[in-house]
């Protein structure tokens, strides 16, 4: 894993809001992103996980190219990105809360992003993309709906579609189930883990909850206070948090650096997050 | 009731009498003044005039107004207050001023003299692009500031350029604002009297000015009605474009905050983010707008400083007199004329204003109570669009005899302003009212309240904060009211914008120096009154 030839690669990424864009003499400078290294590899999902305001959207942000960076840089592979404009990064976002075009209906907006021509693609394969897509989320029919008579967890889905649509090399995803009622959020993150495995997607998914990251990830990032303090599976980040504070926002029973039984690979009670239902084995104390 | 009785009184009434004196003829129907009138080519001419100069003097204001839009709600820079601020001036000028600013702009002797414009249809075009743009700019960026970005973001990380996420995105999204703008403007360009009187005389008379030369250069009263009519189609048609605009506009928009959507400008290469194109070109033409704003302004200020080539003060100083041979009274005493007759207008507008606001903020439960409010609420903007020259040609026709004889009663002249500031004292007040949420006065009746007390105690101080807006815009409007004024006031006691108008069609310099400094001192106190006025205005509340 250490050798990434396909891939995101982050480095000493800063992101700063309020900076000196008038001048340089605002004071009211804050550091959302403080120097953070993140690869994640071809076809790989990784979640970001933390709490509300330790910058783990920010950091997608910039990686998006929405946000600019303070500092660092941002590749795919050997190829730099830092300085390419958004739409031609090739990577795809999931907002949290869709973000559906309200005067387009579902099948224009999951058309939106395919390629082929300067403004979109040719109508016959836009067509069949449209279809396959919606059936991969399982909304199949749905072309000539319009967004606004769409329930939260079918726009959520549509969201999903539009975003896979043009193949995106990277595909971030920022609290795409926050948004919506816990029920259905857990209906929806084991679907949305096997979607993206079907399409064989690179994905980078940012939440803040735990049960969502362990389900969806192969790997989890912790992030707080603007650093990335911890990358593991999830297993093995269960069983060596690395640091109290990650214990802590883990909710495990123990704060330390050493948890008190652990020092194998994670045991065989959590072997991996593909199962649903995965999410309900976080060990309580 | 009573507001309504006054309505009807001083505006239906007049507008009635006017549209009847078209069609009737000593007691029976004629229509053939009508065809007398529509069959004259002048007719045609002037009708063309009037959509030709609203139409392009709308497409300019609005292609101008996006861009601009954008960079002074969109985006943040040093100095964007005052860009805000200068821009939003000419809205705000009594349109007399506006008028003499272009004369003293255009003419012959003027910085732009050269070009040979005065007194031409560009002329028009020009000034009520002028007026109206900072209109457009207001509409479009309030709502524009609070979209959503993200809509745009999606966009973009779909793979959309920055242009086509601009055009497939955000402006679908911002197309009710513009359009909503765009037959507002349209209304005030169609029913601009003044600044076409001053600028393009009876060359280029809208039918408006038209209605005027009828009744005062040839005394045509008939020709004049039968005018009218013909203005309050026009005027009906673009209010009913205005209104489905106003209706697409309530199709949900995702909004935020606006301290969210906005981001600073970027015009060079700054912490490794490339110079955005569309920032620049918007940037460029908003300066561009700026500076043309700022232009007229300044000529007249400076020329109204200026005499045989040096620096003076003697145009103030004359406007303690009548003028060469020009006016029945000073100017000092036409403004203060104008100063009483303001306060009045204004009680009268606010007051009446602020009871139509609470009726109209209701929300009955049944549904011909909601049909009846609906037209209440039409009935009430109507003066926005029956034009001043109406107005003031109505009460003319309508006051002037038995059962009622005002003509030349002194409340006259408030009441007719009044007539024209209702309506703004009304979406002043209104969105305040509207946005009272219902459970807050569910809450005080649950509490014991009665009807009475809820009004007094919740609906009562949360107006009082709209009321220095609503204040504002009557007084303001009534300073510098010319087109119902026009045709009112008494030759004794003349309002400033009056005895403007007078200096200008007298000959002479030093008449022409008083009439820039008489403008010049108007524009500072409407300018005053508004800057005022928007201190007060209340969070979020207010649409012109």
């Amino acid at each position: 894993m250490a050798e990434v030839r396909d891939g995101l690669r982050v480095r000493g990424a800063v992101v700063r809001y309020g900076s000196g864009a008038q001048g340089g003499r605002d004071a009211a400078v804050t550091t959302a992103v403080d120097g953070v290294d993140l690869d994640v590899a071809g076809g790989e999902v990784l979640a970001l996980l933390g709490p509300s305001g330790c910058g783990k959207s920010s950091l997608l942000r910039a990686i998006a190219g929405l946000e600019p960076l303070s500092a660092g840089s941002v590749a795919w592979g050997e190829e730099p990105l830092t300085a390419v404009p958004t739409h031609r990064r090739g990577f795809g976002l999931m907002f949290q809360d869709g973000q559906l075009f309200p005067h387009r209906d579902v099948g224009r907006n999951v058309a939106y992003g395919l390629r082929g021509t300067r403004w979109g693609a040719p109508r016959p394969v836009r067509d069949e993309r449209v279809t396959a897509m919606l059936e991969l989320v399982g909304l199949a029919g749905y072309e000539r709906r319009a967004v606004t008579t769409l329930s939260g967890g079918q726009a959520q889905r549509v969201a999903l579609a539009r975003s896979l649509a043009p193949s995106p090399r990277l595909l971030l995803l920022d609290e795409p189930l926050s948004s919506l009622d816990r029920r259905l959020r857990e209906d929806l993150v084991g679907e949305l883990g096997a979607v993206l495995r079907t399409a064989g997607t690179t994905a980078l998914y940012v939440t803040h909850d735990h049960d969502e990251a362990f389900t969806v990830a192969d790997r989890v990032g912790v992030m707080l206070e603007g650093r990335l303090v911890r990358v593991a599976k999830p297993d093995a980040l269960r069983a060596a948090p690395a640091t109290p504070e990650v214990a802590a926002f883990l909710g495990l029973p123990r704060a330390g650096s050493e948890p008190h039984r652990t020092t194998s690979d994670g045991g065989s009670r959590v072997t991996g997050s593909r199962h649903p239902g995965s999410a309900r084995l976080r060990p309580r104390a | 009731m009573m507001p309504l009785a006054f309505l009807g009184l001083f505006f239906a009434y007049p507008v009635a009498t006017l549209v009847g004196r078209g069609f009737v003829t000593d007691g029976a129907l004629d229509l053939g003044g009508f065809a007398e009138v529509l069959g004259a080519p002048r007719t045609w001419r002037v009708v063309w005039h009037t959509l030709s100069q609203a139409a392009l003097g709308t497409v300019i204001a609005v292609v101008l107004g996006v861009p601009g839009a954008y960079v002074l709600y969109r985006r943040t820079f040093p100095g964007r207050r005052v860009v805000r601020a200068l821009v939003a001036v000419p809205f705000v000028l009594p349109s007399v001023v506006v008028g003499v600013a272009f004369r003293a702009l255009l003419a012959p002797s003027g910085p732009l003299g050269f070009l040979g414009l005065d007194r031409t249809f560009p002329a028009i075009v020009a000034a009520l692009v002028f007026f109206n743009y900072g209109l457009v700019v207001r509409m479009v960026g309030t709502v524009w500031e609070r979209l959503d970005p993200r809509t745009e973001q999606a966009a973009r990380a779909l793979g959309a350029s920055p242009l086509r996420a601009a055009l497939t995105v955000t402006l679908p999204a911002l197309v009710p604002a513009i359009a909503s703008a765009a037959a507002l403007v349209f209304l005030f360009c169609a029913t601009a009297f003044a600044l076409v009187l001053v600028l393009g005389g009876s060359r280029y008379a809208t039918v408006e000015v038209e209605i005027w030369l009828q009744t005062t250069q040839f005394l045509d009263l008939r020709t004049a009605s039968v005018l009218s009519v013909v203005q309050l189609v026009v005027v009906g048609l673009a209010l009913v474009v205005s209104g489905r605009a106003r209706r697409g506009r309530e199709r949900a928009l995702a909004l935020v905050e606006s301290s969210r959507a906005t981001a600073p400008l970027r015009l060079v290469r700054r912490d490794g983010q490339a110079a955005s194109p569309l920032d620049v070109g918007a940037a460029a033409v908003t300066a561009a707008v700026v500076a043309l704003v700022a232009l007229p302004l300044a000529t007249m200020l400076v020329r109204s400083l200026r005499h045989d080539g040096a620096w003076t003060l003697r145009h103030y100083a004359n406007l303690a007199t009548t003028g060469d041979r020009a006016l029945t009274v000073s100017v000092w005493e036409a403004t203060a004329n104008s100063l009483r007759i303001a306060v009045d207008a204004t009680v009268i507008a606010v007051v009446i204003g602020m009871t139509l606001a609470l009726v109209l903020s209701r929300r009955p439960a049944s549904r011909t109570g909601r049909r009846a409010l609906g037209a209440l609420d039409a009935v009430v903007m109507l003066p926005l669009g029956v034009s001043a020259v109406t107005v003031g040609f109505g009460f003319l026709i309508a006051l002037d005899r038995p059962p009622l004889d005002l003509r030349s009663s002194l409340v006259l002249v408030p009441i007719a302003q009044a007539m024209v500031a209702i309506p703004l004292v009304v979406r002043a007040v209104l969105p305040v009212l509207r946005a009272i949420d219902p459970r807050l006065r569910q809450a005080a009746a649950t509490l014991g309240a009665g009807a009475g007390r809820v009004l007094l105690t919740v609906d009562g101080p949360l107006v009082l904060r709209s009321l220095g807006l609503a204040v504002g815009f009557a007084f303001a409007v009534s300073l510098g009211e010319f087109g119902a004024t026009s045709f009112l006031s008494r030759p004794d006691r003349p309002t400033l914008p009056v005895v403007i108008f007078r200096l200008l069609g007298r000959p002479g310099d030093g008449n022409y120096g008083m009439a820039l400094a008489a403008s010049v001192v108007l524009a500072v106190m409407v300018g005053a009154v508004m800057t005022t006025a928007e201190r007060l205005r209340p969070l979020g509340s207010g649409e012109v």
